[in-house]
């Protein structure tokens, strides 16, 4: 690990250790996983500490993996101008969960909040305006999750009769055709055509 | 004599107003000129890049960079070039380096133009905007002749570029470095010491250094307020550590000074031009390695090998091993940052797209308190605002 990232890792965890779960590093970038409602403390801590000044709230946005017991990530990305640092956390939190807001830390944390609501359902407590951001006016479910299909399930367009535009169900000319191209020697996940068959003739066999 | 209660005015900004500056549908509350409260109704221009992006793969996601924020194409793709390199564990040619960061600089020229010229047209300028339109097709001539394209490019591929520079180019651009610098006096004259302009954007949109970083500002939104910060100097990607430029910053954090700092960016941006067209050396543009950049063309017509890498890397792409990464740019607008998280796959397993505008825009609420409505518009064209990074 980097000098410099293992030395502000061990800052972290000596400061605060109950609020820190794990440390880690990727690529050169330094990652903490943050325990649920430590959150907010803990990014003030980031933010005011003398040797951490990681005053700049990049971005915060969510990642779904959907076969883990707690399914969602939220990550949050900061930078210390003073340090001229980067500094990732995580909280991980499952469907339902209610992280505490970080906007009365960072104000730029308003709309990223309301994005990772809007694109994962993922709720966060004492956010000022948890309203949807990015998708339509009374869109239903959460598009970035993995369980949401990549057409979706409306369509819209503009009624001549009606005069407005209506929704409707998404109808294809052409069904979405995701191409594996996976070799089948490297453990492809789908089933080759035919192979169905093997293992019925096989049982047949005995 | 009965009172009359004198109610807020809730009054809908956009979306289809010209000072817009695309799809933004600002709900502002008046208080007869005043703006009480300003909130930005956002997406009506998001197509789902991101999540889109999870279903193609690593190659097939570049082209979706050109099309967020489609006034500086080629800045975006080298966020996403950077950030699968990283993954990758690759350099490109230093050839390579030297063509993404001359058009790069390119690009912030071609951002600044539309910008800077637009905003006076916001505030009652029209010249500018018609004066630099054409510079505009000039440089997009160049973005044509190196990529075939004028505006969705594709050009920065992860491993590199994809085509070296026809022949020729490389003059040209050194006469438009050269011829340039006029043309953005020309527009000084009319603008920096006009005393419409000057009444319309000094002290308009005042963010303090402090107010900046709580906001999540970058790029001239954050050095306009006094923050020496340029993730070409604190961060540098590719050649930008090997050459030399001055980072502009501003005093007042006002829109009059975010509209100096950027025609200084464009000077600096031609210094930086000249350097790289000087320095470039030659040799390859992208890496050799045949799982990442495909095979050319005369190989594929009589290597075998060279025609199954061609054929599997357009078709199955390549696996990058898992892993995540942050990268970001100084795009023209700010830091252009992409989180990618890979599971090992041909596709990314989440591309996160971190686009600066997004950032500026929250802040209507925090700069237009209390302007006058007319104030909202200079402070919309200074802030660089295109729906298309913000919407996603």
């Amino acid at each position: 690990m980097n000098k410099n990232l293992q030395d502000l890792g061990d800052y972290l965890k000596n400061a605060l250790p109950g609020a820190v779960e794990k440390i880690s590093e990727d690529h050169d970038q330094l990652i903490v996983n943050c325990k649920q409602g430590g959150i907010a403390s803990f990014l003030t801590f980031l933010r005011d500490d003398s040797n951490c000044l990681f005053k700049v709230l990049i971005d915060i946005c969510g990642v779904d993996y959907p076969e883990r017991e707690k399914r969602f990530e939220v990550v949050y990305h900061l930078q210390s101008l003073r340090l001229n640092q980067r500094i990732r956390v995580k909280v991980i939190c499952s469907d339902g969960d209610i992280i505490p807001s970080v906007s009365g830390v960072y104000s730029s944390a308003n709309w990223y909040e309301r994005e990772t609501y809007d694109f994962f359902g993922i709720m966060f407590s004492d956010h000022p305006d948890l309203r949807r951001l990015l998708t339509d006016y009374g869109f239903d479910g959460h598009p970035l999750r993995k369980d949401f299909p990549l057409t979706g399930y409306v369509e819209v367009r503009y009624d001549e009769e009606q005069k407005r535009v209506v929704y409707e169900p998404v109808k294809l000319t052409q069904a979405f055709r995701s191409f594996d191209f996976m070799s089948p020697w490297e453990g492809a996940e789908y089933i080759l055509p035919g192979d169905e068959k093997a293992d019925d003739s096989a049982q047949g066999g005995n | 004599m009965a009172v009359t209660e004198i109610k807020n005015l809730t009054m809908n900004f956009g979306p289809q107003h010209p000072a817009a500056h695309g799809v933004l549908r600002l709900v502002l509350e008046m208080d007869g000129e005043i703006v009480e409260r300003a909130d930005p109704h956002i997406g009506l221009l998001h197509r789902g890049t991101e999540k889109l992006i999870e279903n193609k793969t690593y190659l097939q996601a570049v082209p979706y960079f050109d099309r967020l924020d489609y006034v500086s194409p080629m800045c975006q793709e080298h966020a996403f070039a950077l950030a699968i390199e990283n993954l990758l564990g690759i350099t490109p040619p230093l050839r390579g380096q030297y063509i993404r960061v001359l058009y790069s600089e390119i690009t912030r020229i071609l951002n600044h133009l539309l910008n800077i010229s637009a905003f006076a047209l916001d505030v009652g300028a029209m010249t500018p905007l018609l004066w630099w339109f054409e510079e505009r097709e000039v440089l997009m001539e160049f973005y044509e002749r190196v990529s075939g394209a004028r505006l969705h490019s594709a050009y920065f591929r992860p491993g590199g570029v994809h085509r070296d520079m026809p022949e020729g180019l490389a003059d040209d651009i050194m006469a438009f470095v050269d011829r340039f610098p006029k043309m953005i006096d020309d527009v000084e004259h009319l603008l920096t010491e006009n005393r419409i302009f000057k009444q319309r954007t000094v002290d308009i949109g005042v963010a303090t250094a402090e107010e900046a970083m709580d906001w999540g500002f970058s790029g001239p939104m954050l050095r306009g307020s006094g923050v020496a910060w340029d993730l070409r100097k604190s961060e540098p990607y590719d050649v930008y550590d090997k050459v030399d430029f001055d980072i502009p910053v501003g005093k007042n954090g006002d829109c009059y000074d975010r509209y100096i700092l950027r025609l200084e960016e464009m000077r600096q941006s031609l210094r930086i031009m000249k350097q790289c067209l000087e320095q470039m050396p030659g040799g390859p543009v992208r890496s050799s390695d045949p799982k990442i950049s495909p095979p050319r063309r005369a190989d594929m017509k009589t290597s075998m090998e060279a025609l199954i890498h061609h054929f599997k890397l357009y078709t199955e792409g390549y696996h990058v091993a898992p892993g995540e990464t942050y990268k970001a740019v100084e795009a023209p607008k700010g830091e252009f940052g992409v989180y990618v998280v890979s599971d090992g796959s041909n596709k990314p397993y989440r591309c996160k797209i971190r686009a600066p505008g997004f950032a500026f825009l929250q802040a209507t609420d925090f700069l237009g308190r209390g302007t006058m409505l007319a104030d909202i518009v200079a402070i919309i064209g200074s802030m660089d605002i295109v729906f298309g990074e913000i919407d996603r």
